[in-house]
């Protein structure tokens, strides 16, 4: 079953790339989207995939029966799913800002921190 | 009886004893950075109360760090687990001597930025949160040199990248959005690099903690997996650090934010990014470290070269600085691409240096930007008949940066031409020489145009420009922002000398550090052998 998630993985990464190696800034802010989501599937997989067993002890026994699902790719996976949906947020926000202030969404035409054509830095004393 | 059962299995998982009063010491910065921050927040409307309170705090931050600093050179490493679980499971905080240092130079930082915050942000930015902010990215600053798991430090990453945001955007101009744009996603794109190598190595042996992680991997029988691994943290914390090819973040966006915010970003998250390359590189994977010096000396070079003559091509102050901070990180990273101890300790001592000097210059800069109401170049003149004491504030911090005696950087890179050489890497060592040469050109050219000449471009020689003097500079509240603006400098070259002249101390607390890095054996004992309280 790992083999088959692996595919889909690399699929999944390679759309999020495809889409961040775009000019425009929504695109690419759809791409760390489905960035973030292909590194939680990433970490899931990494954790073995194990069906259906929960980690849960028996009240007879003190270590689990047999195998289960690991539950730690979950717990982190958790913890990553919050963070990135806070940043995606944020940066909705901050693009839709920069679009209003700068009249535009092409990253190469966002040129107000490093203007083209500056005068040249003195050269004689 | 099931109850029973349970109770008496309860010293096969857990920590048992209670933890020493002293080690606490460990999560204090934490606690105490989150409760100054939450008392900032609910004070946002009362501006002028706000920085009494983020300067206390830091005060407490500081004193905090320098008792866990002396406790750790006592003791050795600390280890604290968050739920008392028995390491590796449950989060562990691991202080060592590299780790307790650099928490300790960073609060010193921050504290001098909240000194100069209280001149140099107004009633607006501080509602909008400058203090509250400023807080919450020591927490992050504090988290990822305490830490001592792999995926804790990714989300300390994020708590202090989050909060960096926030500080970088506080003005809403036009160049901060522009700026924070790129900021934003590359950074993000970085901290997600780093995720997905703690996934893959998580996947490979099964652990987290980073004293568990150098056992696991030496036990594992294939070594491949674990390069890509190494050279996804590569990839990732260089991007983090401004190395060259991934460092285009930096100067878009550190010359956007008001001084005090960029003062704290150049001398703080830059240095992150080199702390957790020593730590993944050289004392997690070093056997992978092996395969990848010749990459990061390459580099290495590149940064520190490219970062130099970027400063010297710039006409503006501030963009001007953004360049010598990344040709301060390649400096750093020559010395964990030789990874010897003593190329390590002159790491260590150059990331204090840089990060109290870095600070210092660019409030040396905003101070002559306010002085003379611009940071470009052209414009600039005359500010050492202005103010003679900024001058020598310049001129210090300048030599300091350059390398040159009697200032703190003269020591980092005498360790660190000396570590390169007798590792057998001679042009490595040339090359530090080259880029301190290139930047104390860089350095002169902006002391020659901003400070020395009588005026802006124009004024004739031999003749002093006369500043107007601005209607409100003899203001009181005026006086009183400058007040802490000085503050701030004063302590930070003054810190700069200190070191300069009595390295003694600093390098005996960075030397046992880099041992620590090189050989971990205290650190992975102090977490699975006793100092945690279990035999």
């Amino acid at each position: 079953m790992e083999a088959g998630f692996a595919v889909l993985i690399g699929f999944i990464f390679a759309a999020s790339i495809y889409l961040m190696l775009s000019r425009q800034l929504i695109r690419i802010l759809l791409g760390v989207s489905i960035l973030s989501n292909a590194v939680n599937l990433l970490i899931f997989t990494a954790g073995r995939l194990e069906r259906e067993v929960p980690p849960v002890i028996p009240d007879s026994a003190l270590v689990p029966v047999g195998a289960t699902a690991n539950p730690l790719p979950q717990a982190l996976i958790l913890t990553a799913i919050v963070i990135s949906f806070s940043f995606f947020a944020f940066l909705l926000v901050l693009a839709f800002r920069a679009y209003q202030e700068l009249g535009t969404d092409d990253a190469n035409e966002m040129r107000v921190a490093e203007p083209k054509g500056e005068a040249r830095p003195p050269m004689g004393y | 009886m099931a109850v029973s059962d349970h109770a008496a299995d309860v010293s096969h998982a857990m920590i048992t004893t209670p933890v020493a009063p002293a080690d606490w010491l460990v999560v204090t910065p934490i606690i105490i950075t989150i409760l100054g921050g939450v008392f900032c927040l609910m004070t946002r409307k009362q501006t002028k109360i706000q920085p009494r309170i983020a300067i206390a705090t830091l005060g407490l931050l500081m004193l905090s760090n320098f008792g866990l600093l002396a406790r750790v050179m006592e003791k050795g490493v600390i280890t604290m687990v968050m739920g008392q679980w028995l390491p590796p499971y449950g989060i562990a905080f691991t202080v060592d001597a590299t780790g307790a240092m650099l928490a300790l130079i960073a609060s010193i930082v921050a504290f001098a930025t909240a000194l100069y915050g209280v001149g140099d942000s107004d009633a607006a930015s501080r509602r909008y949160g400058f203090y509250p902010f400023l807080m919450l990215l020591m927490t992050g600053v504090s988290g990822t040199f305490l830490t001592g798991d792999i995926f804790n430090l990714y989300v300390w990453f994020e708590v202090l990248l989050i909060s960096s945001f926030g500080l970088l955007i506080l003005g809403s101009d036009k160049a901060q959005l522009d700026g924070a744009v790129k900021y934003g996603i590359l950074n993000l794109i970085a901290t997600t690099l780093f995720l997905i190598a703690t996934g893959y190595l998580y996947g490979l042996v099964g652990t987290l903690n980073m004293a568990d992680i150098p056992r696991s991997v030496a036990a594992l029988p294939d070594r491949a997996p674990i390069t890509t691994v190494a050279m996804l943290y590569l990839l990732a914390f260089a991007m983090k650090a401004a190395a060259f090819p991934v460092n285009f973040w930096l100067p878009a966006s550190y010359h956007t934010p008001r001084i005090a915010v960029a003062g704290v970003f150049a001398g703080l998250l830059t240095k992150v990014g080199i702390y957790a390359l020593m730590r993944t590189m050289v004392m997690l994977l070093p056997i992978h470290h092996a395969l990848l010096a010749d990459v990061l000396a390459v580099v290495a070079v590149a940064t520190m070269i490219s970062g130099a003559l970027g400063a010297m091509a710039q006409s503006d102050l501030r963009r001007a600085l953004g360049y010598l901070v990344i040709s301060s990180i390649g400096s750093m990273l020559a010395g964990i691409a030789v990874s010897t101890a003593l190329s390590l300790t002159g790491t260590i001592l150059y990331a204090i240096h840089s990060i109290l000097v870095m600070t210092g210059l660019y409030f040396v800069t905003g101070m002559a930007g306010r002085m003379s109401g611009t940071f470009a170049l052209r414009q600039l003149g005359g500010l050492y008949g202005k103010s003679p004491l900024l001058a020598l504030a310049f001129i210090i911090l300048a030599m300091s940066f350059s390398g040159l005696p009697p200032t703190s950087g003269f020591w980092a890179k005498v360790l660190l031409v000396d570590a390169s050489l007798k590792s057998d890497w001679p042009w490595l060592a040339g090359s530090i020489l080259v880029a301190g040469f290139l930047t104390t050109i860089a350095l002169a050219r902006i002391g020659l145009y901003a400070f020395w000449r009588g005026g802006p471009e124009g004024t004739p020689d031999g003749t002093a420009f006369a500043y107007a003097e601005s209607a409100d500079m003899n203001a009181p509240d005026v006086t009183a922002a400058y007040t802490g603006m000085w503050l701030a400098l004063g302590l930070l070259v003054g810190l700069s000398l200190f070191i300069g002249l009595a390295p003694d101390g600093l390098v005996a607390i960075a030397r046992a550090g880099a041992a620590g890095l090189v050989d971990p054996s205290n650190y992975i004992g102090s977490v699975f052998g006793g100092a945690g309280g279990q035999p």
